[in-house]
């Protein structure tokens, strides 16, 4: 198998395959002139089609790829200006992600299946979206990073703007000015970088760090600046305050990706920028940022007790737990950072899976607040089933993907500061909290609301849509050494790069 | 052949795009007189042609090195071939739509492209001049033609009112430039570009010398509408017809920005730590005045106006930063940026409603569900301008930041950054409009040329020019190295 694709430039495959799906569409809306309900649904298996090939392509470079092997493998290098390159490489940490991502995207094509307005511009900014999140992670120039890292604030503005609830346009504003004004200041820094060590490349630039290094007094100011780009994204307290109104306002696949695979580009970039090359700064601020994820663990999770409304008690919950990835990634030895990139894959799946449920019921009532609904496990049983597993997952129960990894990142922050774990567990017992109330309130209990009467459970496409998720979920938890033996090798090169600089 | 009449014939031969430029002018208007308005659209069709041809005459016989030519009063040298080029493709783009507009309002008058290709002749004159009498010449060129053209609908008081507006102020710009110069010639005792630069690598002048520059350096941010000087600018944007708004933000900023590159640099590069800092508050102004005074605007050209005194900001940040970056990165944010500019433009000349272009914001309301490839390439196009990638217009700043950084400007670079997020503010109100509101009356059809311009400007915002970039940088800098 490897053998054979061997010099296929795959991660531009896969990165592209999208893009030119969306092209793909474009050109026939123009040919057809399409505006007619046969049209959208021939647009709508045209995207299932070219997000299902883009996993599978995505399949093949996943099994090309030698999860053993140290350093970045499918390396491509086409140079362009200022000595910036096309470069794309991957390691087994952006292999995973761009595998969730690959993965992720069908479902929520499926999940838009309901979508009837301009369904053409909808499925073509979906597949943009999806080329420039899979080329986030396969970057291997920190200027091509960059450029997907922004140039995916486009269609998510439009998505949130055009297909979102009714503030959708304060909250896409809010989401496009917030993560720019966060980035922007990367840029800057990036450009400094590049200035200083003279290379582009992600792959030099660690060497750099590692051989000769940023000076410590620069490396605070270029740390901060990365930090102001990933804490928007990631989000952390108290710059998370785009992201329930983002979240709630996005439709539900908006909300899927928002939370399943953009927060991830936070997490993402600390691992791949800010540990590695600010090894020092990173040791200077280890404390600012167990702080600050703290904060949000007990905070957020209090919030998301309060909220009335379903998405934003989840958005608040991602906060939550992105926490613990910050937490995971800054306690710098390898069973944090594991742990955090475990977290990173299993709140993808789990949240976006929340997300899903969430969308399953306001497609039927077209509400989201928690006090409309009550004993839906007597109109919809195997909806109630299947929200509970999530919930489970949610909460961090055992058996489901939400256990390894708050265990893990707890494990070890442990080891660097003991106080820090306790206030993380203390989080853990308020998320069972609020998830289980969520789940008592929507589910359980009689239905006294007559407009409930008719509703009906699951439907095909939606099995279809939640039987993934059921499956990554319960195999993450059952066996979670799939996932950590493959992503071992990065978190110990990131672990062992941010040891080298202890004080 | 004695050395004088020798000297004119090797330099017609370096002053071809200058020369098919006035001759196309001087004939034009004679064919124009006889023709009247049956001929506008042959004569336009003809300026498209010749100021193509201008600009690819220039690039076709760039010279290796500098050559002198007139006498030492012009120079053909790599910066203004660069700087021709873009000046000629702009400029014969905006003609193209400005015939296209003026056939549909049914206002041929022939002077259009005879006064807009005098207008380009005086552009290229000032990219080239090699004295202080050239470089006068070509500003009062260009600016004669461009006051008419502001005040083409005479018999509209916003017209009329622009018209004079920028006659008056530009008047006393051009005193400044004047008075500056008398300064400069009086305490080098040059008006030779050489000669000055040789006395003040000798340290002549002193405060009487800085005195003058500053004079010219108001003149020309003046020029360019740069910020504090920028007062005119959003006016005469209103005021003007919109092709001619058009054909003000996107040629002359490159004359003009090319003209300060190369006083800044020649006569007076060993005086950069005096002017230095000039030139930092004026791109610092420009950039946060751009961004944050457009916030509140709902008309559309003025808000155009707004966006150029902040783009020139931004040119300005590129071209402080030092000989070996500044020049060459100032005129590759141009080149970046000016295609966005002319599509936008297009693209509001597109939208017409009862034979009006649009005007405010509120006319776009719902493009995206009445014409789906307009709401595109508008999104492209204003995406680009506002700095976002993987647009055209994102690598111009990056251009310009690089070079900031690289000259020790981080905190301006860092206020670049802040203003460029202001102004996405703003374009995305734009954006907001066409996407999420719901749609406005209907549209007439556009026109063929119309679609076409706005069109290649979204396919050079993406891809072309990101592609080329390492090609159109290569380029930028052979040229600004033939300085040094």
């Amino acid at each position: 198998m490897s053998e054979f694709f061997a010099g296929w430039p795959l991660l531009s495959i896969v990165t592209f395959l999208p893009a030119a799906g969306a092209l793909w569409v474009l050109a026939a809306r123009a040919m057809l002139r399409g505006d007619n309900a046969g049209f959208d649904q021939g647009v709508r298996v045209i995207t299932l089609i070219v997000t299902i090939a883009t996993f599978v392509v995505s399949l093949i470079a996943f099994a090309a790829f030698d999860p053993n092997a140290v350093g970045y493998q499918l390396v491509e290098n086409v140079p362009w200006a200022f000595g910036a390159s096309y470069a794309m490489g991957v390691d087994s940490l952006s292999m995973a992600l761009v595998v969730l991502t690959t993965f992720l995207t069908p479902l929520c094509i499926l999940a838009s299946w309901t979508i009837e307005k301009q369904v053409a511009s909808y499925m073509v900014l979906f597949l943009l979206l999806e080329t420039l999140m899979i080329g986030v992670f396969c970057a291997q120039d920190i200027i091509l990073f960059y450029v997907f890292f922004e140039a995916g604030l486009i269609p998510m503005f439009i998505l949130i703007g055009v297909w979102g609830g009714a503030r959708r346009v304060y909250a896409a504003f809010k989401f496009f000015l917030y993560t720019l004004l966060g980035s922007i200041l990367m840029l800057v820094a990036i450009v400094a970088m590049i200035s200083i060590s003279g290379t582009s490349n992600i792959d030099e630039l660690t060497r750099y760090a590692a051989t000769t290094g940023f000076d410590p007094s620069l490396q605070i100011w270029l740390w901060l600046a990365f930090f102001a780009s990933f804490a928007v994204k990631m989000p952390m307290w108290p710059v998370h305050t785009w992201l329930p109104d983002a979240h709630v306002e996005a439709p539900t696949a908006g909300s899927v990706v928002l939370a399943a695979i953009l927060l991830k580009m936070g997490g993402y970039g600390f691992l791949r920028f800010s540990l590695p090359m600010f090894p020092d700064a990173s040791h200077f601020f280890t404390p600012f940022v167990f702080g600050l994820s703290v904060i949000a663990i007990v905070w957020a999770s209090l919030v998301a007790f309060r909220q009335l409304d379903m998405k934003k008690l989840i958005a608040y919950s991602s906060v939550a737990h992105m926490g613990f990835v910050t937490m995971g990634i800054f306690a710098g030895n390898a069973q944090g950072i594991q742990g955090a990139i475990f977290q990173m894959i299993s709140h993808g799946v789990i949240s976006g899976a929340l997300f899903l449920c969430v969308g399953v019921v306001y497609d039927r009532t077209h509400t989201r607040e928690i006090a409309f609904y009550g004993g839906l496990v007597n109109r919809m049983p195997v909806y109630a089933a299947i929200f509970l597993l999530f919930t489970m997952g949610n909460v961090g129960l055992p058996g489901t993907s939400g256990f390894p990894g708050e265990i893990l990142t707890m494990v070890g922050v442990f080891q660097v500061n003991a106080w820090v774990a306790a206030g993380a567990a203390l989080g853990v017992i308020f998320s069972a909290a609020y998830a289980l109330t969520l789940y008592r309130k929507v589910a359980l209990g009689n239905i006294e609301n007559p407009k409930l009467d008719g509703i009906t459970d699951i439907d095909a496409r939606e099995w279809v849509i939640f039987i993934p998720l059921i499956i990554a979920t319960l195999v993450m938890g059952f066996a979670p050494s799939y996932v950590l033996d493959f992503t071992n090798s990065s978190a110990e090169a990131i672990a062992a790069a941010f040891a080298g600089a202890a004080p | 052949m004695n050395a004088p009449l020798y000297d004119l014939m090797s330099s017609l031969q370096h002053a071809r795009p200058e020369l098919l430029l006035a001759a196309f002018a001087l004939l034009a208007a004679v064919i124009g007189a006889w023709g009247g308005q049956r001929v506008f659209g042959l004569l336009s069709l003809l300026g498209v042609i010749v100021l193509a041809g201008a600009g690819a005459l220039a690039y076709a016989f760039s010279p290796v090195a500098p050559a002198t030519i007139f006498q030492g009063a012009m120079v053909v040298d790599g910066v203004g071939v660069f700087a021709k080029v873009l000046i000629a493709l702009s400029a014969a783009a905006t003609l193209a739509l400005g015939a296209d507009h003026f056939t549909r309002a049914n206002d041929k008058r022939f002077e259009y492209p005879v006064l807009i290709v005098l207008a380009v002749l005086g552009m290229f004159v000032m990219v080239s001049a090699q004295d202080l009498i050239s470089l006068y010449v070509g500003v009062e060129l260009q600016s004669l033609s461009a006051y008419v053209l502001a005040a083409w609908r005479r018999d509209d008081a916003h017209s009329s009112e622009a018209g004079l507006k920028y006659f008056v102020l530009s008047a006393i710009s051009s005193g400044l430039l004047l008075f500056g110069s008398s300064f400069v010639y009086g305490f080098t005792g040059s008006i030779h570009f050489d000669a000055i630069a040789a006395a003040v690598d000798e340290g002549a002048g002193g405060i009487g010398l800085i005195f003058g520059l500053v004079l010219m350096l108001c003149a020309l941010g003046f020029k360019m509408s740069a910020a504090p000087f920028h007062m005119w600018t959003p006016d005469v944007y209103e005021g003007a017809p919109t092709p001619v708004t058009a054909f003000f933000a996107a040629a002359p900023k490159v004359a003009a920005v090319a003209l300060m590159a190369r006083v800044l640099y020649e006569p007076f590069g060993g005086m950069e730590d005096q002017w230095r800092q000039v030139l930092v508050a004026l791109a610092a102004i420009s950039m946060v005045w751009g961004s944050v005074a457009a916030l509140l605007q709902t008309n559309l050209k003025r808000l155009m106006a707004y966006s150029s005194i902040g783009n020139m900001g931004y040119a300005l940040m590129g071209l402080a930063s030092g000989p070996e970056h500044g020049p060459a990165s100032a005129l590759l944010y141009l080149a970046l940026y000016l295609p966005a500019n002319v599509g936008i433009f297009a693209l509001i000349l597109a939208m017409r409603r009862d034979g009006a272009p649009a005007e405010t914001v509120a006319d776009l309301a719902g493009l995206a569900q009445r014409r789906a490839w307009m709401a595109a390439l508008f999104t492209m196009l204003l995406f680009s301008i506002a700095g976002i990638p993987p647009f055209a217009g994102f690598m111009g700043k990056l251009v310009v930041f690089t070079a900031a950084v690289d000259a020790g400007l981080v905190w301006l670079a860092v206020l670049g950054g802040i203003a460029a997020v202001i102004s996405a503010a703003y374009y995305l109100r734009l954006l907001a409009s066409i996407w999420f509101a719901a749609p406005a009356p209907a549209l007439q059809r556009a026109s063929s040329t119309v679609a076409i311009t706005a069109t290649v400007a979204a396919a050079l915002t993406f891809p072309v020019l990101v592609l080329a970039l390492g090609a159109m940088q290569r380029w930028a800098e052979t040229a600004a190295r033939m300085w040094f």
